[in-house]
């Protein structure tokens, strides 16, 4: 159990570490790697055929709407391992009570 | 990507009518996507980018129906955000959903026969499909560029992989160890879940449960 937690602990530790590290040491505006590769392909010469079909109806999506709409999308999956850490723990519990009585 | 499609489809269906308890797990594995593929994180490179979170679902359930959940997350993206687009949305579907993913399992089935632990196993195996997936996207990119506007293959290649594939190794790694912490979670919680993830094939077109 204690090697679980230290597991959980270090694992966390490390990524906070890489993200932390990274905004804090390396320079750069952090845009999307999306973005750069349409760019780098636009350096050949390549002119998109297609503008996003979303364009036409929003005008170009503002940043703070993207944000949310992919916040959105974390909270779906967020709300759904959270169901299923909860009721894991809760089948547990269950099983350790019955084993008891 | 259509066969890999209807094959995940048709594995999907069978988990669900043989193995009805399965359908939260089926849940977690998408929800594993939804949640990892939303977050940009940022890299080395001073730019940001997406990791994928395919790693549980090819685990647990194979190619297929991993290509299935990619492909829900991606239409959801395209429809809401524009974000990758119904244009694009094969190749994406090839690269996330099916040859990554597909890597990755590999990985994992070789670690599991060499004896190494779910953390460890799970660590690469999401690792791994993170970063062929973003590997896959160069290639495409590139042999789009050698197509439409005849750029050399190599020099095309060479700046696709150092835009996508360079970005992606810390986020490949972060990714590795939140996958990994998890499924040493199941593996402690629920070993049960392992025995289908152990015998799961590699081939893509098994729809074998």
């Amino acid at each position: 159990m204690a090697n679980d937690k230290m597991i959980y602990i270090v694992g966390f530790a490390v990524v906070a570490i890489m993200v932390v590290g990274i905004l804090a040491f390396v320079p750069g505006d952090y845009g999307g790697s999306d973005d750069a590769g349409g760019e780098e392909a636009e350096k050949y010469g390549y002119v998109p055929w297609l503008t996003d079909w979303i364009d036409a109806i929003y005008g170009e999506l503002p940043g703070e709407i993207e944000a949310m709409l992919f916040a959105v999308q974390s909270a779906i999956g967020a709300v759904i391992i959270g169901y299923f850490i909860g009721t894991n723990s809760a089948r547990k519990k269950m099983a350790a009570g019955a084993a008891a009585e | 990507m259509a066969p890999f499609f209807i094959v995940g489809i048709i594995k999907l269906r069978k988990i669900l009518a043989e193995h009805p308890e399965q359908k939260m797990t089926v849940a977690l594995s998408g929800a594993f996507i939804f949640l990892i593929s939303s977050l940009k994180l940022p890299s080395v490179t001073g730019s940001c980018a997406h990791p994928t979170g395919t790693g549980i679902a090819v685990v647990f359930y194979g190619v297929g129906v991993c290509s299935v959940l990619s492909t829900i997350v991606l239409i959801f993206q395209a429809l809401l955000i524009a974000h990758g687009g119904f244009t694009t949305l094969g190749a994406n579907c090839v690269s996330m959903g099916i040859i990554g993913p597909l890597i990755g399992l590999i990985f994992w089935k070789v670690l599991r026969k060499a004896g190494a632990n779910v953390f460890i196993s799970m660590f690469f195996a999401a690792a791994i499909a993170d970063l062929m997936t973003y590997v896959v996207t160069a290639i495409q990119m590139s042999l789009n560029l050698v197509t439409s506007v005849g750029a050399n293959f190599i020099d095309a290649m060479i700046d696709m992989l150092s835009v996508y594939a360079v970005t992606q190794i810390p986020l490949a790694i972060v990714e590795g160890i939140v996958l990994a912490m998890f499924a040493h979670y199941l593996a402690t919680s629920r070993a049960d879940i392992f025995e289908i993830a152990d015998s799961n094939k590699i081939n893509p077109f098994s729809t074998e449960v």
